[in-house]
């Protein structure tokens, strides 16, 4: 008799599902808009020139071994990647308030950031703090705040369907409306999945909300410098908001920005009142980074942290970060003027209006379903696009999707 | 507490006018209360090490293999795998939420024996984790969610970092008597007679080899009578290994007990480290298995774990993966791997014996057979705190206060020296 004969099966992750459909499929000119991850133009991945001239420097270099690095991380590999979010000047770190966790990947980031507050914040444990997150919003926030113990989980009104915008009306009213002290998870730039971000103005007003209300700022920042290709115009919101003062957290991702995906590397930042209320935090931070997986994998922090501390690295660095970026804006460009020149109903500003990696195309489930059923054109049920999967030889094909799922779909 | 204090008053002022509600705002914190963690005990003791100028000092606290210069040691078939994989100029896509299949798959099979039934039924699942810690916590995740006895039977002592893991994850800590002071060995009428009193489906943890801190193994025949009564009061059965092949020098015989465990019925849960073993600790490589009755099982185990650890990172770190894989799949780097393996388990094996030598040189009339009885990288000496105090003052030999030493710090330089120190405060 076996003691796991009650467990049940569970459903795929839908964005897995669907990369495993698109790679079963033979259809030839199949196209694969799910999946968050960089293509180039020829739809392949691309390992960044600069991580490839890294990691051979670090495979040659017989002075390293494989050793465990410290409980927190990669030192830095910490401070230099909190200094690209802060940049450089940032009176915050001057003042020695800032310290950082390296994490795997954004997720883990977030996840460490959950844990901590679900721990600490709003009283100990207290399990009852709302947690916000947008509406949509990335389809794991959720379920990363639900496991670290939070029972509240709500959503903030974000994307408002009918005009393909931000609802900044509904955002504030929820902002005025939540309880005080509810955590709210803030997408630094280029929002996953709508590609829509507040204005600098509306961020401004945002921000003066949350500091009257008492809410706590949780970034999650997985896109800067591939949004509008410069990491400072990107994180412009998160900076703003420690300008401000607020006691912070700000989970970052270099998984697109470096093309790291696999390697995992994520960086929790940390803004405290002062140095004192740091050095308690990072030592509850450690133990439960030592629960949790120890501490964390070497290879991805050594080549960001040997990248940005070395300005020749980091100049190579940021040129290709700008690579990726302006191809996305050229395909943005590009599909908004097919649909147009096409004559497909509907206004298509949005596709170059909205920032960053995806795009919510407006179309409807049943759209979807025609997309992928029908064209082989593989995306997500809320008609999110990854603005990557489209090159140059692909664009006309999926412009004429969508056209045909428009005018044939209801 | 001042600072609480403090914090306090400009709370309830602001409260008062509205204008100092913003100052409260900015001058208070949310993490007023927030205590300073305990200092990690071993860190600790490596942190005095770094502070001490004697030459001679020793870091026996150190839980990762040392050459007999004292280095940090990158196997030979690291590097070649390394040379290998660079060569093939991969991508970095993200790696399915279980891991590396190369990965997972060999790590079974290293585990379990090519021709385990069990993997030829396809009734394992394996998921590549965060090292040993990382499968650990997914194993404690998922018993915490899908088993209904919430006790976990530790032997006592057990790795410290086994308790929070499993506390973390909503499991509840008991203990099964396991190391017998009196004779620096396994307490072996101590552990059947706690064991055989654990209620039914409660889980027991069992370290495969090498225990962690004491070296103290079961031998065969002990491990099939552990195994007799385990099945008598239907225990679920979880396997630490963290040291195949470190232990013995043999990947087989140190997965003995493993093995015979499943050949006796028993569908274990089981966390494999890759650390000691390649050497890859900072690369984080392991593997967490769940051996059930049937393939059918198997899969709806396999999603209900990628929905547990989707939300704490996503998926697993390629790097240390594909190098442990191309290792294991590559026959000549296979079989230098076993050398180099082989080789680390001998120095250890030779110090102790040295160890052991050099205390009978100095004239120490006690009993160190439990040095080369026990194996693996850590001893239990016997030491009592006092003894370890002396040790670390007078001579500056850097231990844990329960007497363990890390023989991978002990080299053929410093093994007289250390032998030294103990008869000095022994005797």
């Amino acid at each position: 008799m076996s003691v796991f004969r009650e467990v049940p099966q569970a459903a795929p992750v839908a964005v897995f599902k669907l990369s495993q459909d698109f790679n079963n499929d033979q259809f030839p000119k199949k196209v694969n808009l799910g999946v968050g991850a960089y293509r180039t133009d020829e739809g392949q991945p691309w390992v960044l020139p600069v991580v490839k001239k890294v990691e051979k420097i670090v495979v040659h270099d017989d002075r390293l071994n494989h050793e465990y690095l410290p409980i927190l991380g990669l030192p830095e590999f910490r401070s230099s990647a909190s200094k690209i979010a802060l940049g450089d000047d940032s009176p915050a770190i001057q003042e020695n308030r800032v310290g950082a966790v390296q994490c795997l990947g954004g997720t883990g980031a977030l996840k460490m950031g959950a844990e901590f507050l679900r721990r600490f914040y709003n009283g100990n444990n207290n399990t009852k703090t709302p947690v916000y997150v947008s509406a949509p919003t990335w389809e794991n926030h959720n379920a990363v705040f639900a496991n670290a113990g939070f029972e509240d989980i709500r959503s903030y009104k974000y994307w408002d369907a009918e005009k393909r915008g931000l609802d900044f009306a509904g955002f504030l009213g929820d902002l005025e409306s939540c309880p005080e002290h509810s955590i709210f998870v803030l997408h630094a730039c280029a929002h996953n999945p709508t590609g829509t971000d507040p204005t600098h103005e509306q961020w401004k007003q945002i921000a003066d909300t949350m500091m009257r209300r008492n809410l706590f700022v949780f970034f999650d920042s997985a896109y800067q410098g591939f949004a509008s290709g410069s990491l400072d115009k990107d994180a412009w919101a998160v900076r703003y908001f420690v300008s401000m003062d607020f006691e912070m957290l700000c989970a970052q991702s270099f998984s697109k920005n470096f093309g790291l995906y696999n390697e995992r590397v994520g960086n929790l930042t940390i803004v405290a009142r002062d140095a004192d209320n740091l050095k308690r935090i990072l030592s509850q931070m450690e133990m439960i980074v030592r629960t949790t997986w120890s501490n964390p994998p070497s290879q991805g922090a050594r080549i960001v942290a040997i990248t940005l501390n070395s300005p020749e690295l980091f100049s190579e660095w940021k040129d290709n970060v700008k690579t990726m970026a302006d191809r996305v804006l050229l395909m943005r460009a590009q599909l908004k003027a097919k649909l147009q020149a096409l004559g497909t109903p509907g206004t298509w500003d949005h596709i170059t209006e909205q920032i960053g990696m995806f795009s919510f195309t407006g179309l409807n489930p049943k759209q979807v379903e025609y997309m992928v059923k029908e064209r082989h054109v593989y995306l997500m049920a809320s008609g999110r696009i990854n603005m990557c999967g489209l090159t140059t030889k692909n664009i006309d094909y999926v412009a004429e999707s969508i056209h045909e799922a428009v005018t044939k779909v209801q | 507490m001042a600072l609480l204090k403090s914090n306090k008053v400009i709370y309830c002022l602001g409260k008062i006018s509205p204008s100092l509600g913003v100052v409260s705002a900015r001058n208070s914190s949310w993490w007023g209360g927030v205590q300073m963690g305990p200092p990690d005990p071993i860190l600790g003791v490596s942190e005095a090490y770094k502070r001490d100028t004697n030459p001679k000092k020793m870091n026996l606290g150190v839980g990762a293999y040392r050459d007999d210069q004292g280095k940090p040691f990158v196997l030979s078939c690291v590097r070649k795998a390394e040379a290998v994989i660079t060569a093939k100029q991969m991508d970095k896509e993200y790696l399915a939420i279980g891991g590396l299949g190369e990965f997972t798959k060999s790590c079974a099979q290293l585990a379990l024996g090519n021709d385990n039934e069990v993997l030829k039924s396809g009734r394992n699942i394996t998921v590549q984790t965060i090292s040993g810690t990382g499968s650990l916590r997914i194993g404690a995740n998922f018993l915490s969610r899908f088993h209904g006895p919430r006790d976990v039977y530790l032997p006592k002592p057990s790795w410290g970092n086994h308790t929070p893991i499993f506390r973390d994850a909503g499991m509840q800590l008991k203990a099964y008597r396991y190391y017998d002071p009196s004779t620096c060995g396994f307490d072996f009428k101590g552990a059947l007679d706690d064991i055989s009193k654990i209620p039914e489906q409660s889980v027991i943890m069992l370290h495969a080899c090498a225990h962690n801190p004491t070296g103290v193994d079961p031998r065969p025949e002990q491990w099939k009578e552990i195994s007799d009564i385990v099945k008598k009061r239907n225990l679920l059965v979880f396997f630490d290994m963290a040291y195949q092949g470190f232990a013995s020098g043999d990947i087989d015989r140190d997965a003995w007990a493993v093995r015979y465990f499943i050949e006796q019925g028993h569908n274990i849960l089981l966390s494999q480290s890759f650390a000691k073993n390649m050497g890859l600790y900072g690369e984080r490589v392991g593997g967490f298995t769940v051996v059930c009755n049937d393939a059918e099982e198997a899969k709806r185990v396999e999603s209900q774990l990628k929905i547990l650890i989707r939300p704490i990172y996503s998926n697993p770190p390629m790097n240390g993966a594909r190098i442990a894989a191309t290792i294991l799949n590559t026959p000549d780097l296979r079989s230098l791997w076993l050398e180099e393996v082989h080789g680390m388990a001998n120095r250890i094996i030779k110090m102790r014996e040295e160890l052991v030598a050099g205390l009978q040189k100095e004239g120490s009339t006690h009993n160190w057979q439990h040095v080369t009885d026990q194996i693996g990288m850590f001893c239990f000496t016997g030491l009592k705190p006092e003894q370890v105090e002396r040790l670390t003052k007078e001579f500056s030999v850097y231990m844990t206060k329960d007497g363990r030493i890390s023989m991978a710090g002990v080299t053929s330089g410093n093994v007289g020296y250390l032998a030294h120190g103990i008869h000095a405060v022994t005797k």
